[in-house]
């Protein structure tokens, strides 16, 4: 099974630490780069979409909405949305390609623009949900009261659990790191390209146990475009289309982070497995993976959940080389969030697709046709594999 | 300064019952399913006869992380944070605040009581080793 639609362009703006540059100018390189790359132009673009939408609930998180963007680009559209609550930071991807697939819009505009970096300051941190508000409502009410302030603490406790089933160790997560780094090394527009070694990881600063300093993404100033075209459409763009083979996005727990019953899985789990029930593809079949690293922990549950190996099995995956520079899935092959910075997923995607139209360069994986890319954590999931022909 | 949840009718039993010293959850009466966090409607036979009551006070760490970031200006680190199973509630848990303990000596399957600490109208559930 296919849907009707396609990847047909992706861009990313100059990202970077504390640039002090607006969100609006990052929006508009990235997405120049994104109609150039497909070989379209503003007047192409028919449709609109991003996620949450513009919201303040924590510092830089997102600046920007589509009517702002649909202003300052001057599109006229027949179709938009902000998709706050959706499966994960892919919601609007997933959306968009159900607009193409049923003739709502033929090129939708998928944006996410943070200023995260910028927008940080010594009582302002980056994603800690309800910062400056007098009183708080919602799952989080619950959680950041009780000094549970940060999603590293989240994760922590989730990696905790882990390790105490399936005695993972700092090591395994160790390896995610210096992968990704390396990889990072290879990627020019990363934020984070120096060497990082295993002792550098094992003896950075401890953050929410186990989690350390490395096992934590990047905040950034940036913007990522990518662009979903319908199926017919898509065939005049400049770059083959890469086809949305299938997507994912349910959740059988509840929208919280303590909640769910079996804590060494995540909604993750839920939506890949709804992926795979909708194509003929396996896992063995997929040649590149951009999976949600946030926090390192999320890498060996996003594999898992992916089915490339079994419940508790990932770190021997790990262990065995299968994810890094030169193994036979490799993960985050552009330095993921860990080491290019906080694009909150849509940076993992635009990687799979540089990957998949063979623009890789220096960290090219030969060969590649099929990609998965999984965003979120916690509660929050979306699935998607991609296919070139 | 912590931030304060907003109390609203379906979980005012669960920040103020530590004026009484009792840590209340909610409940469906129809179906007995405990609710966490708590709402009005019970998401298992979607009944509206929801009550909250006090449970033990007691619990199992089903996992933990210890703190070592201040989040905020003064806070005080390193510190534990505890997901602890409810005693007497099914199902539920809570993410507590560990207090009274060396937060490397907190471990999955410790037994932990809580207590309270009171800020303006909030009664804060936390968490300390059970012996």
């Amino acid at each position: 099974m296919t849907l009707s639609a396609a990847i047909t362009g992706v861009g990313m703006s100059d990202i970077g630490r504390k640039t002090g540059r607006p969100a609006m100018l990052h929006l508009a390189e990235a997405a120049r780069r994104a109609l150039e790359c497909a070989g379209l132009t503003r007047d192409d673009i028919d449709g609109i979409s991003t996620y949450p939408g513009k919201a303040d609930n924590s510092p830089g998180m997102s600046p920007l909405g589509t009517g702002e963007v649909r202003n300052a680009l001057g599109l006229r559209t027949r179709w938009h949305s902000a998709v706050p609550d959706g499966p994960s930071q892919m919601a609007p991807i997933q959306v968009a390609a159900m607009a193409v697939a049923t003739g709502q819009a033929r090129h939708v505009l998928c944006f996410r623009a943070l200023t995260e970096s910028s927008s940080q300051t010594a009582t302002q941190r980056a994603s800690i949900p309800g910062a400056g508000r007098a009183r708080l409502g919602g799952w989080y009410s619950y959680l950041v009261p009780a000094n549970a302030m940060s999603a590293s603490n989240w994760a922590g406790w989730m990696a905790q659990r882990y390790f105490h089933e399936f005695g993972m160790t700092r090591e395994h997560l160790g390896l995610v790191a210096t992968g990704q780094r390396a990889f990072a090394q290879a990627n020019p527009s990363a934020v984070m390209r120096t060497s990082l070694t295993m002792d550098d990881y094992l003896g950075a600063r401890m953050i929410s146990s186990p989690l350390g300093l490395f096992d934590c993404d990047v905040p950034i100033d940036g913007a990522c475009v990518v662009i979903v075209s319908a199926a017919d459409a898509a065939k005049d763009c400049a770059k083959a289309p890469l086809t949305i083979e299938a997507m994912g996005a349910a959740l059988g727990s509840q929208e919280t982070w303590d909640q769910r019953a079996d804590l060494t899985t995540m909604g993750a789990h839920d939506s890949a497995a709804d992926m795979w029930k909708r194509t003929d593809l396996k896992p063995a079949d997929v040649d590149v993976l951009g999976l949600y690293d946030g926090f390192s922990i999320f890498v060996p549950f996003w594999l898992e959940a992916m089915g490339l190996c079994g419940h508790g099995e990932a770190k021997d995956f790990i262990a065995e080389g299968n994810i890094g520079p030169g193994g036979r899935f490799p993960v985050n092959t552009g330095g993921g969030q860990l080491s290019g910075g906080r694009l909150h997923g849509f940076g993992l995607l635009h990687e799979v697709c540089t990957q998949l139209w063979g623009q890789a360069s220096g960290r090219q994986v030969d060969g590649a046709k099929v990609g998965a890319c999984g965003m979120g954590g916690g509660f929050i999931a979306g699935s998607m594999l991609l296919r070139r022909d | 300064m912590r931030p304060l949840p907003e109390l609203t009718p379906e979980n005012t039993a669960f920040w103020t019952g530590g004026a009484e010293g009792k840590l209340m959850i909610a409940f469906c009466t129809d179906c007995a399913h405990a609710i966490h966090p708590p709402q009005l409607i019970c998401p298992k036979c979607w009944s509206d006869k929801v009550e909250t009551r006090a449970v033990p006070g007691t619990g199992t760490v089903y996992t933990f992380t210890v703190n070592h970031q201040p989040w905020a200006p003064g806070m005080a680190v390193p510190f534990a944070l505890a997901v602890v199973d409810l005693d007497g509630a099914p199902g539920a848990r809570v993410t507590a605040e560990v207090v009274n303990a060396d937060p490397d000596s907190v471990a999955i399957g410790q037994a932990m009581k809580v207590g309270f600490l009171n800020i303006d109208d909030v009664w804060f559930p936390q968490w300390e080793p059970a012996r």
